[in-house]
């Protein structure tokens, strides 16, 4: 007989089934999510092609130390999030509340370091396009068109951020509430997939945007 | 085997490993190696996806299906990359402003053979 809590759903033969559409689900949307960044990853590739030295002067506009630093936190959030998931396998409901948290605040670190110290701070140096943009060094229109890329493409990265830390905060009254067990986890191994996927943007985002120009 | 739970000490030697290749990356980019910095900083940045995608998120303990989707998502990006770039960085072996014009040094050895017809 199935009910609203039974472990295995209606359609489903079993865990087993169960367990490998919703991974299966999962993949496919993260299939359509690598072909939704890589159209900027493209875009990115052929302007840096044709305006080489200025995306490497605009690079340079950027601090990779704190790009350095927030690759480390998001780093941090997907261990934590991995161990959320170990957790959620093993029964252990303090732990995945803990873990769930602690993924919850590095990524809120990582919102905070990009908007209010970088976005911030590019704004007020005037390399915003459209807002404030006022550089007037060599190659200007090039930095400009690098800087559209810069704030789309971590824009785009910050707000499934964002999207994530809803979905976290939905799983974490869930965790608090009781509703997983060492049967009944998918929708934590779920989120793990998905915060892993955005962790592997930021991992090609960072030396792509901020190690460019590092060197000069 | 799908829902195989994995030691929680290979997620700290694969988050280990994530922040040493990360502090690697970063050095790096300090030093000029030419066209190489940007060769070493994406086989880094391919390593580190790797790392995550092999262990954080479990493939290395998936079925053939879900890897099956990841390499065609890896192939379609591929192909959308490749026939993109195809275009864009052959498009000034011909100038599309002046039309095609046959080079000098063609003209000049074809000419006396059109000449002995």
């Amino acid at each position: 007989m199935h009910n609203s809590n039974s472990v295995v759903a209606e359609q489903f033969d079993d865990r087993i089934q169960q367990h490998e559409a919703s991974n299966l689900g999962m993949w496919i949307f993260l299939a359509t999510e690598i072909m939704f960044f890589g159209g900027l990853f493209t875009g990115y590739t052929i302007y840096r092609n044709l305006y080489t030295s200025g995306f490497e002067t605009a690079s340079h506009l950027l601090n990779a130390k704190l790009g350095a630093f927030n690759t480390a936190v998001l780093i941090c959030s997907s261990l934590t999030m991995a161990l959320a998931v170990h957790a959620a396998q093993t029964g252990k409901r303090k732990k995945l509340i803990a873990y769930l948290l602690s993924t919850m605040s590095l990524g809120l670190v990582f919102i905070y370091i990009k908007f209010i110290l970088e976005w911030h701070h590019d704004y007020l140096e005037g390399l915003a396009p459209g807002l404030h943009f006022t550089y007037a060094g060599p190659h200007a229109r090039h930095v400009e068109l690098f800087f559209c890329f810069y704030f789309v493409m971590t824009g785009v990265h910050a707000l499934h951020m964002i999207v994530g830390e809803g979905v976290l905060a939905v799983l974490l009254v869930m965790a608090w509430r009781g509703r997983f067990s060492t049967e009944k986890y998918n929708p934590i191994e779920m989120m793990g997939l998905y915060w892993h996927f955005v962790d592997i943007v930021w991992i090609f985002l960072f030396p792509l945007l901020y190690l460019l120009g590092a060197r000069f | 085997m799908s829902e195989h739970i994995a030691p929680k000490r290979l997620y700290f030697f694969v988050f280990g490993s994530l922040l040493v290749l990360t502090l690697l990356t970063w050095r790096i980019a300090y030093i000029d190696l030419g066209p190489w910095n940007t060769v070493v900083a994406l086989a880094i940045a391919v390593l580190k996806a790797g790392l995550v995608a092999t262990f954080f998120m479990h493939l290395r303990w998936s079925g053939s299906m879900m890897r099956i989707i990841v390499c065609a998502a890896i192939f379609w990006l591929a192909i959308m990359i490749t026939l993109t770039l195809g275009d864009i960085l052959t498009r000034n072996v011909v100038s599309p402003s002046q039309g095609w014009q046959a080079p000098a040094a063609v003209v000049q050895t074809t000419a006396p053979s059109i000449q002995q017809h």
